[in-house]
């Protein structure tokens, strides 16, 4: 190989190009993608990598083909991504869910761009993260992360890789165009310290009477039979059986579709990530996540410099969704605070799980939500005491 | 022999999921016809049969990797290919095959289908054109003729349609055949070629859809459309130097000429990703 | 043996084969195809039906000894389910 996979030492990085070196280090050896900003830098650079390192780098005609190609490398055996924005990942979802039929593993990076539509191509947003979760049809379920730094487009495109191949499902890394394109300190950690989690493979031989999608183990996943091996496997986006065969019964869609749903809730805990700042005391919660929970974090400490309980819970995995610590909160906090660069998303998901008031900051994109919006609606919340409605308080 | 013998196999069922058939395609469809050359070509191919991979999209034709006993994958309408493509790059000496129908592969698909001719990625395309969409009942595809009555043209198709041999040939493929179900030889021929010719190569196969076009257009069952290709077949050379454009087009309500035969057969180099010799890399930051 | 103006210098060597043709019944869908295209016409569709009702060929009178093992039977089916085999030749 002409290149090393994992650059180990420090390193002054893109955000975009952070993301690309987190996936080569964690084994990624196929891309397909397609050039859209803010997200081509991640294509640029993994094709100019993936050759370095015995990988495969395509450009496909569109994003659609590119989502494709990777479940199909993916079922090769190879860790596969794409990397995207807004109007590509639309243009994916519907085979998010071949992914999940298939629970053939894939990651996809969005780097959000104000939207919807063309939007903003070069400035920055977070309204895709419903999408993330609920963008193609029907039941099912998917882990998404929201990187905050470039170190973090390291990190998490390695997380995403463990978290896909480990329990064979579609993986997202939403960061935004902010964290995407800015330059930071990225430390790369020595080779045998970055995680992996294999796939879980076939210990018997190819015979009849194997069944590709009989889940044994209580953590819901079956092994994985990559292409080539003599296991003649059958693998559909029809409602299949535990042979792999379509199978268009009620029960075995239920049973199915039950199944997909359920082994990423009960795999939750290996999936959920978060960090907390001034939690221990704070009785006005901030949520916030990728780059906007930059200026959260600020605004939180200048409310407690100012004397206000106030405290940052960031969401490093949008989903499976953080509930066990919010409801931890919910027994000390009077109130929520949600900051994201939309109108109003997460915020949805964390209504669900705690009964006091959850007050917005918004902005639909383009610029980063400062701290100002924020501190000023924490003091608001600190100065009108318990009795605050729930109410969005859009910035300027 | 005073009278048939029931038979508990059949010579091919090896390679079929046995305990899925009788398979879903309706008396007189053609498709069983392509799927059993498809079969038999892989028996004489002389690759491993763990090394053959079929890809198929949604549609009538779509179903046979479900009725192949091989590594199969049903994927999404109009996106074999593209999976295709993937799974070929991460495993060249896979022999990948993608069988799908005139809707699946032309319409939906039809700019993965061009892109992958053009890049000359070494995949396999088998391409059922039964003129419509049959799977959801009949209705009108990119290669209805002009004029035919389908679902949804219950007023004759206001549309021209694509001519296939030439649509590939354009697009870069560089083996494209046109034959009808009832050329099995030459299809299973064909496809045993193209297993051993690297790059990208297409052949169409005309098959009966006596349910879904047949009946909309005067064509009776299946035998009846059969007849009629031995009837009207004639073989051609070469596009565009021996078969004019005209001649390759096809209306089964008219009693013309059907041209079929080896329209191309060219070596173009075949699409490899990127390989760097082991050269020392410059460090980068 | 039809008698031809020229004979084939090695005609006594010449040998015709001889198929037996093979069926599963269940997977016949009455489509045709066998009876219509064989070149001997050895078949032709009979009374019995299978479990789903379809009529499943049979060798037609006269025609026991026609099958010449073209296997072009076994090429038209759509359904894997009939064949021949050759038996021995005249």
């Amino acid at each position: 190989m002409r290149g090393r996979a994992v650059l180990t030492g420090e390193h002054f990085m893109h955000g975009d190009h952070a993301c690309t070196e987190g996936a080569i280090a964690a084994g990624c050896r196929f891309f397909a993608g397609y050039p859209i900003t803010p997200s081509t830098e991640i294509a640029e650079r993994i094709a100019q990598r993936l050759p370095e390192v015995g990988g495969v780098f395509i450009q496909m005609e569109d994003e659609i083909a590119s989502i494709l190609a990777i479940i199909g490398a993916s079922a090769a055996g190879a860790r596969a991504m794409s990397a995207t924005s807004g109007p590509g990942f639309s243009l994916m979802m519907e085979n998010i869910g071949l992914a999940v039929m298939m629970e053939i593993p894939i990651v996809i990076v969005d780097v959000q761009r104000g939207s919807p539509s063309t939007g903003l191509p070069t400035l920055p947003g977070q309204a895709d993260v419903m999408q993330a979760r609920w963008g193609s049809h029907g039941d099912y379920a998917i882990a998404a992360y929201a990187p905050w730094s470039p170190q973090e487009m390291f990190d998490l495109t390695v997380l995403a890789f463990n978290v896909a191949d480990r329990f064979r499902i579609p993986v997202m890394v939403m960061s935004d165009e902010v964290v995407g394109h800015m330059v930071e300190r990225v430390v790369i950690p020595p080779e045998e310290q970055i995680p992996r989690w294999e796939r879980k493979r076939p210990t018997v031989p190819p015979e009849n009477g194997f069944r590709p999608f009989l889940a044994e183990d209580d953590d819901l996943v079956p092994p994985l039979v990559h292409a080539g091996e003599g296991y003649r496997v059958h693998f559909t986006g029809l409602t299949h059986d535990e042979r792999g065969y379509p199978d268009m019964s009620a029960e075995t869609h239920h049973r199915l579709v039950t199944r997909l749903v359920e082994k990423v809730r009960r795999n939750a805990d290996a999936m959920v990530r978060y960090e907390g700042y001034g939690l221990e005391d704070a009785r006005i919660v901030v949520i916030s996540y990728g780059c906007t929970a930059r200026s959260a974090r600020r605004a939180v400490a200048q409310a407690r410099a100012a004397g206000i309980p106030a405290g940052l819970l960031r969401l490093i995995s949008l989903w499976p969704f953080p509930e066990k610590p919010l409801r931890d909160l919910a027994r000390q906090a009077e109130a929520f605070i949600v900051a994201e660069m939309n109108l109003g998303q997460m915020i949805c998901e964390v209504e669900r799980y705690v009964a006091q008031p959850v007050i917005g900051v918004n902005h639909a994109g383009g610029a980063m939500i400062p701290p100002a919006p924020i501190l000023e609606t924490i003091e608001e919340v600190a100065n009108r005491g318990a009795h605050i409605g729930r109410r969005k308080a859009s910035t300027g | 022999m005073a009278h048939t013998l029931v038979a508990e196999k059949h010579p091919l069922d090896d390679l079929i999921r046995t305990d899925r058939m009788p398979h879903i395609w309706c008396p007189g469809c053609g498709i069983g016809i392509v799927m059993r050359c498809y079969a038999q070509a892989i028996l004489e191919s002389g690759i491993p049969v763990e090394q053959h991979v079929i890809v198929s999209g949604i549609g009538c034709a779509a179903r046979t990797p479900g009725y192949m006993n091989l590594d199969s994958y049903h994927t999404t309408h109009g996106r074999p290919i593209p999976f295709a493509t993937g799974l070929k790059l991460v495993k060249p000496e896979l022999m990948v095959t993608v069988f799908s129908g005139d809707g699946d592969l032309a319409a939906i698909g039809g700019n993965h289908l061009i892109h992958a001719a053009r890049r000359n990625v070494d995949i396999k395309v088998i391409c059922i054109n039964n003129f419509n969409y049959g799977m959801t009942g009949g209705q009108v595809g990119p290669t209805t003729p002009l004029g035919a009555k389908t679902t949804t043209t219950p007023y004759g198709n206001p549309e021209y349609p694509f001519n296939l041999p030439y649509l590939l040939a354009a697009a870069g493929a560089v083996f494209v055949s046109r034959w009808t179900a009832i050329h099995a030889r030459q299809v299973k021929e064909d496809i045993l070629y193209t297993f051993h010719k690297p790059g990208f190569t297409f052949i169409e196969v005309l098959a009966p859809c006596p349910v879904g076009f047949g009946k909309s257009n005067n064509l009776d069952e299946g035998v009846e459309e059969m007849w009629l290709y031995r009837r009207r077949c004639v073989p051609a050379g070469r596009v565009p130097e021996e078969t004019p454009w005209e001649a390759l087009q096809v209306d089964l309500r008219e009693e013309r000429p059907i041209v079929v035969g080896r329209f191309v057969d060219e070596d173009r180099p075949v699409y490899r990703p990127v390989r760097l010799e082991d050269k020392p890399s410059e460090h980068r930051g | 043996m039809k008698v031809y103006a020229r004979q084939p210098v090695d005609l006594h060597r010449m040998r015709v084969p001889r198929g037996q043709v093979y069926l599963i019944p269940e997977r016949c869908k009455g489509c045709r195809m066998c009876v219509d295209f064989c070149p001997q016409q050895v078949l032709q569709v009979s009374t019995a039906r299978n479990s789903k009702g379809y009529h499943y060929p049979e060798v037609a009178p006269g025609k026991e000894d026609a099958c010449v093992n073209c296997q072009f039977c076994m090429l038209m089916c759509p359904e894997f389910a009939i064949f021949s085999v050759e038996v021995d030749s005249l």
